[in-house]
């Protein structure tokens, strides 16, 4: 059992986790309320990693951060090193692939807000800030915890983006979901049972006592 | 869709074999269906071209991937013909599971692995040869714990004294193309990778190469085998014979593999 993986792994869906909340929740607020012709646009561009697929993201980011492009080239001026193959480009390509899967939940929950409960609150002089933690929040926790939860548990079992642009690398980049894929290229099944039943075990767990927590049936 | 089809094609061919007072004349062109490691892509490509123009009536159908990943499906009787491994350990390991016989492997052809820098890079290559990367920041190889190229690119990297030097800015493909798709994109200011695809037109012209000797790495020894269920055997046991013929070998040579060895 690879258990450098294993906390690489809890470290690199915790920090996706806490990005995507402090990106996507005003992100899906504002797609929510918004009135602006645009806005099906910024969806749509939310929604993208879910039709694309994996390898073919990875392979986009890898081209586009590398050392030859703008992007690489402001990193490696700022930084030492490169984003690919580090720790921080397999985060950053985690994040852009999960977008959909905190945002979407969230943007549901949002939209199902009454509007005259957010326009009340407006009206009694309460900041579209204030509105959003006191009002928003409290009627639609249900759906931000499922989308917090959603893409936690679903960059513990990517593979395609990590492995394209992380190069494998031993407590940098090498996650749970690609040590079980090494156990199995090189014939190990029995290691590559044991890492894929803790991951199963862990996955049930974690989706079991997320939707005991919720008294209302997940908006997704 | 495509498992019906192959579910019906091998019931079709069953009846065939039973009744030979069939209809041999109508059968349509029988296709050899090959699982081909990443390393022949080009390659194989321009041998099935071959085999058309002399052979109209034999159809080469080729999927390329990963030879470990091949064989775990094999186990499990993928509809493949032809199974062309970089590494005759996944066919010999079939034979010994009851998959297909001993007269039925064969070997093909050797790997060869070369050190691949882009064209604008200043590691001195031809010069210094692998001791150039002690230079690189990034060296990108196929996983040395299942890939055979990667492997091969370990010991290489041992015999040469600079294993210790290099390990720690090893990032690692999940196959010798993936390794090669590091480099090619920069992302890795170096890569050891297979001769075979150092050649292809699509590195050729982007960078430039070293040939790593031989006698540093164990051989790559590529074996293949034709399947038991092969739909049709015949047209199977056409395109080995060809793949090991002088042309066949001539042109596996021309993209940098060595002669099969005994």
């Amino acid at each position: 059992m690879d258990w450098v993986a294993v906390g690489l792994t809890l470290k690199l869906a915790g920090l996706t986790t806490l990005i995507l909340g402090v990106v996507g929740l005003p992100l899906a607020y504002w797609l929510a309320t918004t009135t602006r012709a645009w806005r099906p646009l910024v969806d749509a561009a939310v929604a993208v990693p879910l039709l694309l697929p994996p390898t073919v993201l990875g392979f986009y980011v890898l081209m586009g951060t590398g050392p030859n492009s703008t992007i690489g080239r402001l990193y490696s001026r700022v930084f030492d090193g490169t984003i690919p193959f580090s720790f921080a480009g397999i985060l950053a390509a985690s994040v852009l692939y999960n977008l959909p899967f905190a945002v979407r939940p969230f943007a549901a929950g949002f939209a199902a807000v009454d509007r005259r409960l957010l326009e009340a609150a407006r009206c009694l002089g309460a900041s579209g800030f204030r509105t959003f933690l006191e009002v928003v929040l409290p009627l639609s926790w249900p759906a931000v915890l499922a989308g917090l939860v959603l893409a936690f548990a679903h960059t513990v079992g990517e593979f395609g983006v990590v492995l394209m642009v992380g190069g494998n690398i031993p407590g940098v980049t090498r996650t749970i979901a690609l040590a079980i894929y090494d156990d199995v290229q090189a014939l190990d099944y029995a290691g590559a049972n044991e890492a894929s039943a803790v991951l199963l075990v862990f996955a049930v767990s974690v989706l079991a006592v997320t939707y005991s927590l919720q008294r209302r049936t997940l908006p997704l | 869709m495509y498992m019906v089809r192959t579910l019906m094609a091998v019931a079709a061919s069953g009846m065939l074999a039973a009744g030979q007072t069939g209809l041999p004349a109508a059968a349509p062109a029988p296709a050899v269906r090959i699982a081909a490691a990443a390393d022949l892509k080009f390659a194989l490509d321009d041998i099935a071209a071959r085999l058309a123009k002399r052979q109209p009536a034999i159809r080469v159908q080729s999927t390329y991937g990963s030879s470990g990943v091949m064989h775990a499906q094999l186990r499990q009787r993928a509809p493949y013909d032809v199974f062309l491994s970089a590494d005759i350990d996944y066919p010999r390991d079939l034979v010994s599971r009851g998959i297909g016989s001993d007269h039925d492997l064969f070997t093909y052809a050797t790997g060869r692995i070369v050190v691949w820098v882009p064209a604008s890079s200043a590691l001195p290559v031809e010069r210094d040869g692998l001791r150039a990367l002690a230079g690189a920041r990034r060296i990108a190889i196929a996983n040395p714990r299942h890939a055979p190229y990667g492997k091969a690119a370990e010991a290489a990297l041992r015999n040469a004294g600079v294993w210790t030097a290099v390990s720690p800015r090893l990032v690692l493909g999940e196959n010798v193309a993936q390794a090669a798709q590091f480099v090619q994109s920069a992302a890795a200011d170096a890569g050891i990778i297979a001769k075979s695809l150092a050649v292809a037109p699509a590195m050729r012209h982007a960078g430039r190469f070293w040939d790593v000797p031989p006698d540093t790495y164990p051989t790559l020894t590529q074996g293949g085998l034709i399947l038991p269920w092969a739909i049709s055997r015949e047209a199977a046991v056409h395109f080995r014979d060809y793949l090991l013929s002088d042309e066949g070998r001539q042109v596996l040579a021309s993209y940098g593999f060595g002669a099969p060895g005994r």
